[in-house]
């Protein structure tokens, strides 16, 4: 079954169209890559089926749950809220920024969303946590605070704080940009754990070798649309499209 | 003067620090959740709405405080007397010749003004908060208000401890504004003792009593400082 539908998708700001006519499926325990330049709409892709924001057109349907329920004078109209918020409870959201909560110690970042949106017991919230530390190998930083731990560091608390409410599907939204080569090495190893554990996921990654190695479908985007996709043997072994040739050269070059 | 002389003077003047306190206490207590009010107005998507608190702040800024307190104490009585039955009827419950109609519209002043100043540093706050942290809560399924409470609010406080404290200490001595609708306080009282000796002595004590209380606020919103530095 499909956990992610995605259905000529397109959203403009303004009269800027950046994403168009997008579709695509995610199966269950299956790990889809996004790759193509800066501007192609790849983080736009994951904000709107996320609900940061507002889809323009088409259908997205996450674990058979219709996100938008149709459109009225062109303009969509989304589910009721408790639909919502039932849809964002099923994906998790890694961002490029990790945008970790500052003012709380690391433990109580992954603890506030289960207690406060699942209505776990504050107990129960910190024993899943304990373990996501572990196994994200930070069993001595439940204490921190964010600014106290490395950019790789508070990354992987954040993709602990995404596992914690238990979700369906997690998206990476470029996990690594804010990186250095070491730190990213880090990341990539937690991604990769996590595809062997049969996590579904899609990764937007400017990590060409990675998303290679532990995607079992890449997407390739440029100017909002899907330029080429497939198995990654074949789109970076046997590339067809000229665009998708030219900025996987580019990559192979540097 | 002399040493007695000067003792006695502080005395006079101490037993008015009570009041300057109230001025002081009351004004906090009004204008800084009245200041997060107009703060989150000014930010409401209905323009009329938005266009008057921005009017609002503007006067309250643009003008001296001064005149805010004369004006409110004075117009009050004018506008009951009025020939307009609506403004009339407005004030009809206010006593202008009760004993605590003074401090009211002291405090009235007081409030409005100060609200204008925190309600710019709680926006100030507020919009520093990097989007990513709203939405790192959208994503996690937090409603607005949660989001607000628990993500924002404790960041914004950190934010504005250095402004707010400016806010505070100016008002301190901004207290002795109510000297000028003859309020009974440190200043006004000074200011007798001063004619009663012909001499400049009794303004320093009171200079000495505002120096005091500033010192032991910049110590206080020191140690707030230091107790929210856990985090950056």
């Amino acid at each position: 079954m499909a956990v992610l539908e995605v259905r000529n998708l397109s959203k403009s700001f303004g009269g800027l169209e950046v994403l168009k006519d997008i579709s695509f499926d995610v199966e269950k325990g299956c790990v889809v890559a996004i790759i193509g330049p800066s501007g192609s709409g790849k983080s736009t892709l994951l904000r709107c089926v996320n609900q940061l924001e507002k889809a323009s057109g088409g259908t997205v349907s996450v674990c058979g749950m219709e996100l938008i329920e149709g459109y009225k004078n062109g303009k969509p109209v989304y589910a009721p809220a408790e639909t919502l918020r039932a849809i964002r409870l099923k994906i998790g959201l890694v961002f490029q920024n990790f945008n970790l909560f500052p003012h709380m110690s690391v433990l109580k970042n992954i603890t506030e969303a289960p207690v406060c949106v699942l209505k776990k017991s504050k107990q129960e919230a910190e024993e899943t946590a304990v373990g996501l530390l572990e196994k994200m190998g930070l069993s001595g930083k439940a204490n921190s605070y964010p600014c106290e731990l490395s950019g790789g560091q508070q990354q992987r608390v954040s993709i602990a704080r995404a596992l914690a409410l238990n979700p369906e599907i997690l998206f990476f939204d470029e996990p690594t940009s804010a990186l250095d080569p070491e730190l990213t090495g880090e990341i990539l190893k937690v991604i990769k754990e996590l595809a062997k554990e049969k996590m579904t996921m899609v990764i937007v990654t400017h990590e060409m070798a990675f998303a290679r190695d532990v995607a079992d479908h890449v997407i390739f985007m440029d100017g909002g649309v899907i330029v080429e996709e497939g198995a990654p043997e074949q789109l970076f072994g046997d590339t067809q499209n000229e665009r998708t040739k030219q900025f996987l050269q580019r990559y192979n070059n540097n | 003067m002399n040493r007695d002389e000067i003792l006695q003077c502080t005395g006079v003047i101490a037993r008015y620090l009570l009041p300057t306190l109230k001025i002081f206490g009351f004004t906090l207590i009004f204008s800084i959740p009245l200041g997060m009010v107009v703060a989150l107005l000014k930010k409401c998507r209905f323009k009329p709405l938005a266009w008057l608190i921005n009017v609002y702040i503007l006067i309250m800024r643009g003008t001296p405080l001064m005149l805010q307190i004369i004006t409110i104490y004075y117009a009050i009585p004018m506008l009951k007397v009025s020939d307009s039955p609506f403004l009339q009827n407005l004030f009809a419950g206010v006593d202008t010749r009760s004993d605590g109609y003074q401090f009211t519209a002291l405090i009235t002043a007081f409030a409005l003004n100060y609200a204008a100043y925190f309600a710019e540093i709680f926006r100030g706050g507020i919009e520093s908060i990097p989007k990513g942290q709203y939405e790192a809560a959208a994503a996690l399924g937090m409603t607005k208000t949660q989001t607000f409470f628990r993500v924002i609010l404790p960041q914004v406080v950190k934010r504005i401890v250095p402004a707010s404290s400016n806010e505070v200490i100016t008002l301190v001595k901004d207290t002795s504004l109510a000297s000028a609708i003859a309020y009974a306080e440190i200043f006004r009282k000074a200011r007798e003792q001063m004619v009663t000796y012909s001499n400049l002595t009794p303004l320093f004590i009171a200079g000495i009593f505002y120096f005091i209380m500033n010192a032991l606020l910049t110590m206080l919103f020191s140690a707030i400082e230091k107790k929210l530095d856990y985090y950056k």
